[in-house]
């Protein structure tokens, strides 16, 4: 358990050390024994599993929950927090996940929200907080302008908005609550370049994340929390993704690798010039044909964007399209969605808030949504409660969903359980034909390798799926078939067992053709 | 990590009960805010000169007399009818604003029909009551096609229609089925043998109480088995909850919007049948009006629940007559609209403020439980 090369050995006091600290919430222990030391003008990455205890251990830090025991000490004085008021006293920010922007007012007047500077006692005073931002903004890089509207400002700038925030009111140690969650890949690395002007500054980083590969690419320590204790802390330099994600799970990583072959030559289901279009014409999926065979695994490989969430839709009847598809040799592209889902086709969608749950609605409600017109779920026009609470219940125990009951909301459970909660509820029923977007998308490492097997037990058992992923390794480990989709075309067929992450990832922005 | 509370957790949701509040809280918080309203009230009536304790004493006095409670449970009666009306597409994201138009339109039809004595005894009584469904239902659906073939916004089409509703009731009644009497102008009476007799519910007062108020009860019953227990009640509550999820389950949006529609209107229709059958058997110039309106506070005071909706249902028509007396004090009954107003802003306000606190306190609960196996885990390790 105890991994502890530490490689920095700060000479100075650390900007933030937390020694021991354990809060505890009625009955239960939030966090335990928490040992963290973050070396001044460096980017230090908290990595741990959903529900791991990232959240409560920031929270103490930034003054909104007070530790039962340990101590917090900021540049080597022994601090302790009431509100988060007197963290930013003590020099700590949080930057949240969620942004807290006013859209309809400027940067400027985001920035200065609640800590005005004053003129004269009344007045605001523009020209000074004007001043300050310019000032912050050219000495950290962040490149925002005072005077325009957020509203008009795209994701990444609102998050240095954010960032300039914090840094107006003073902070010299940030902590970053899962960063990159809303930024595409170009966005991070901006950002990425922003967190390294900042420690050239001298300022302290923390950077809270389940993006492995994002920690390992900026920080300079990372710590990982495990059933809230800290576990280790390493060396970015000296550790792997995948070792660090069994420090997560604090077990074996199984792989995606798919090993032997479960293809079968029945086709389940057939796609044929299949063309979807946008509302001006434009073909955004163009003369797609492809079959999926029982027991296999079609796997769809493109930088979003490029048709594979219209494709999916058309597929499931939510989008009009033209050419034809058959489910078992039966033209259903006249079929409304739900005929299509009676006669086997389940769906894991790629946004689950949006299209696969009922957030504020019950467990065994949400294993109805889909459903509605199937046992156990219904008898006749009548929903059948005790039948789908029963099965709602086998479906959290075989598919491990963590809750401490089917009666609470959906909107309680962490992301992995509730992805686990879908594919258990898509897999019952004997589906034919599977499509699974994204399947793993923000859940944690553990519940990732469950679903994998899922997937590949389903598969086994002659289950034709189509998968569409960003992920990569998950593409070549669990495909059978692999296609690159490129604005809207199917433009080449890759073989999983040979291709490499990289090969895939430049047929996919269209830099050559792969085998 | 972050527990999410999704896209769909809005003020509008929250608003309309589509987000079930649970537990005591769900009772607490309309309690408060109907203390609240009328300390709000009790300030009104000092300010304006009035003895505030006084005045909601005489109120609640004459409010709580057998003869009162009569009429306030027949007033109840029909804003019941009329709340479940709009409940029941507010719980799928309807704005039925139009069940004015929708159960006045029903009301003056069904009074024709009725007059008409087409048919002797029962049958005419429930030839009239089919009558008024169909015609709200009808007048509703309109709203409805519209808004699924051309996307009009229910909202618009509904206000417009109560105009369009009222124009056509004037002139049905002046021109058409309207029969001239001393100051009154209405339709033919209803004959007696088509009358739904009243029922003494209450001791001590020779008023009889609506017999329709069995029909209010069991619509509330339907509505609860309707929405809670059928699948098209499941489909109907989900496109409110989550449309983009009802879609990829299957649900026709489009087609559920206007069957909704439809028997939110036919349900508008029997508003004003148990004072058609019950008082006046007949469609004339005094025949209640705003029943509508007062629907659409009472849904949103009950949330849409059929029990909170009755509950609303017997303040809003206690407050309504118990009103009657201020004249004799000299206040001005105007001071109910007050509180009327006042109560629906400050449940509003108390639900908003029940529905965080209970957020965070399931959030709270389910770390705790999951959290419980683990601290016991680490601590073996």
């Amino acid at each position: 358990m105890g991994e502890a090369d530490i490689s920095s050995q700060p000479v100075a006091a650390p900007a933030v050390e937390l020694v021991g600290i354990t809060k505890r919430f009625p009955g239960v222990v939030a966090n335990r024994d928490i040992h963290l030391s973050v070396a001044k003008g460096q980017i230090h990455a908290i990595v741990g599993e959903n529900g791991a205890g990232k959240s409560t251990l920031m929270k103490i830090l930034y003054g909104m929950l007070r530790p039962d025991e340990g101590v917090i000490s900021v540049d080597g004085t022994k601090v302790s927090f009431h509100s988060p008021a007197d963290a930013i006293a003590a020099g700590i920010g949080m930057v949240h996940q969620h942004f807290m922007l006013a859209d309809n007012l400027t940067v400027l007047e985001n920035v200065i929200l609640g800590s005005e500077p004053r003129k004269n006692g009344v007045a605001i005073d523009f020209a000074a907080a004007r001043r300050k931002i310019r000032e912050i903004s050219d000495a950290y890089g962040l490149g925002v302008d005072p005077d325009v509207l957020v509203e008009d400002l795209g994701v990444g700038t609102r998050q240095r908005v954010e960032i300039l925030k914090v840094l107006y009111r003073g902070a010299r140690i940030l902590i970053l609550d899962e960063p990159t969650a809303v930024l595409v890949p170009h966005e991070v690395d901006e950002l990425f370049e922003n967190l390294k002007e900042l420690v050239r500054e001298g300022l302290t980083v923390i950077f809270i994340s389940h993006h492995l590969d994002e920690v390992l690419k900026v920080a300079d320590a990372i710590t990982v929390i495990r059933r809230g204790t800290t576990v280790a802390t390493v060396d970015p330099g000296s550790v792997t993704a995948r070792r660090l994600a069994e420090l997560m799970v604090g077990s074996e990583l199984p792989s995606p690798e798919t090993r032997e072959s479960t293809v079968t030559d029945v086709v389940a289901l057939s796609v044929r010039g299949l063309t979807v279009r946008s509302p001006d014409g434009r073909p955004v999926v163009d003369d797609v044909s492809f079959d999926v065979r029982k027991g296999e695994v079609l796997g769809i490989a493109g930088v979003e964007g490029n048709g594979q969430a219209e494709l999916v839709e058309a597929i499931m009847g939510m989008r009009a399209s033209t050419g034809a598809i058959l489910l078992e040799g039966q033209d259903i592209s006249h079929w409304p969605t739900l005929k299509r889902r009676e006669a086997g086709v389940a769906f894991i969608p790629e946004d689950r808030h949006r299209h696969g749950l009922l957030l504020e609605s019950p467990l065994w409600e949400n294993r109805i949504l889909g459903h509605q017109t199937k046992r156990p779920n219904v008898k006749g026009p009548w929903i059948d409660r005790a039948g789908a609470r029963r099965d709602t219940q086998r479906i959290v125990e075989v598919y491990d969903v963590r809750t401490p009951g089917i009666e609470v909301d959906a909107a309680a459970l962490s992301g992995g359980n509730q992805q686990k909660l879908i594919v258990g509820r898509e897999m019952s029923g004997d589906p034919v034909f599977l499509i699974a977007a994204h399947p793993t998308r923000g859940v944690d490492v553990g519940a990732q390798a469950a679903i994998w097997d899922h997937l590949r037990r389903a598969r086994a058992e002659g289950l034709a799926v189509l998968l569409i992923s960003a992920d990569l390794d998950e593409l070549i480990g669990l495909s059978d078939t692999l296609k690159v989709i490129l604005r809207g075309r199917l433009v080449a067929d890759v073989d999983p067992a040979s291709v490499t992450p990289e090969e895939l990832g430049s047929a996919m922005t269209g830099a050559g053709e792969a085998a | 990590m972050t527990t999410t509370t999704g896209p769909k957790d809005t003020f509008l949701n929250r608003l309309l009960g589509r987000i079930p509040l649970t537990g005591w809280l769900a009772l607490a918080a309309p309690v408060a805010a109907v203390v609240f309203a009328g300390l709000v009230t009790a300030l009104v009536l000092l300010v304006t000169g009035n003895p505030p304790v006084e005045t909601l004493t005489t109120m609640v006095e004459y409010g709580t007399q057998p003869r009162t409670m009569v009429l306030t449970l027949n007033s109840a009666t029909m804003y019941y009818i009329s709340a479940i009306a709009v409940a029941l597409g507010f719980r799928m994201n309807l704005f039925n604003i139009g069940v004015d138009g929708q159960y006045r339109l029903a009301a003056i039809l069904a009074a024709a029909v009725g007059g008409s004595a087409v048919l002797p005894g029962f049958a005419l009584t429930v030839l009239v009551i089919v009558v008024a469904m169909a015609v709200g239902a009808a007048w509703a659906a309109i709203a409805g096609i519209l808004k699924a073939t051309r996307g009009v916004s229910e909202v618009i089409s509904t206000i417009m229609l109560n105009t369009i509703a009222s124009s056509i009731v004037a002139y049905l009644l002046v021109n058409v089925v309207g029969v001239r009497r001393d100051n009154n102008i209405g339709t033919r009476p209803i004959p007696e043998d088509s009358w739904v007799p009243g029922v003494a519910l209450v001791p001590g007062t020779q008023a009889k109480v609506f017999g329709l108020i069995f029909l209010a009860i069991a619509l509330g019953i339907g509505f609860h088995v309707l929405l809670n227990r059928t699948r098209f009640g499941f489909d109907l509550r989900t496109t409110g909850a989550n449309r983009e999820a009802a879609i990829a389950s299957g649900v026709n949006v489009k087609r559920m919007v206007v069957i909704a529609m439809v028997i939110s209107g036919a349900v508008a229709g029997l508003a004003g049948m148990p004072q058609l059958l019950g008082a006046s058997y007949s469609y004339s110039l005094d025949f209640p009006a705003g029943l509508g309106f007062n629907g659409i506070a009472i849904a949103l005071l009950g949330r849409n629940n059929p029990i909170g909706v009755a509950i609303g249902a017997l303040l809003w028509g206690f407050l309504d007559n118990s009103a009657t007396i201020l004249d004799l004090q000299e206040v001005p009954p105007e001071i109910v609209q007050i509180m009327q107003g006042v109560i629906v802003l400050s449940v509003v306000i108390g639900y908003e403020l029940a529905h965080r606190y209970r957020i965070a306190a399931e959030q709270r609960k389910v770390s705790r439980e999951l959290a419980a196996p683990a601290a016991v885990e680490g601590a073996k390790a």
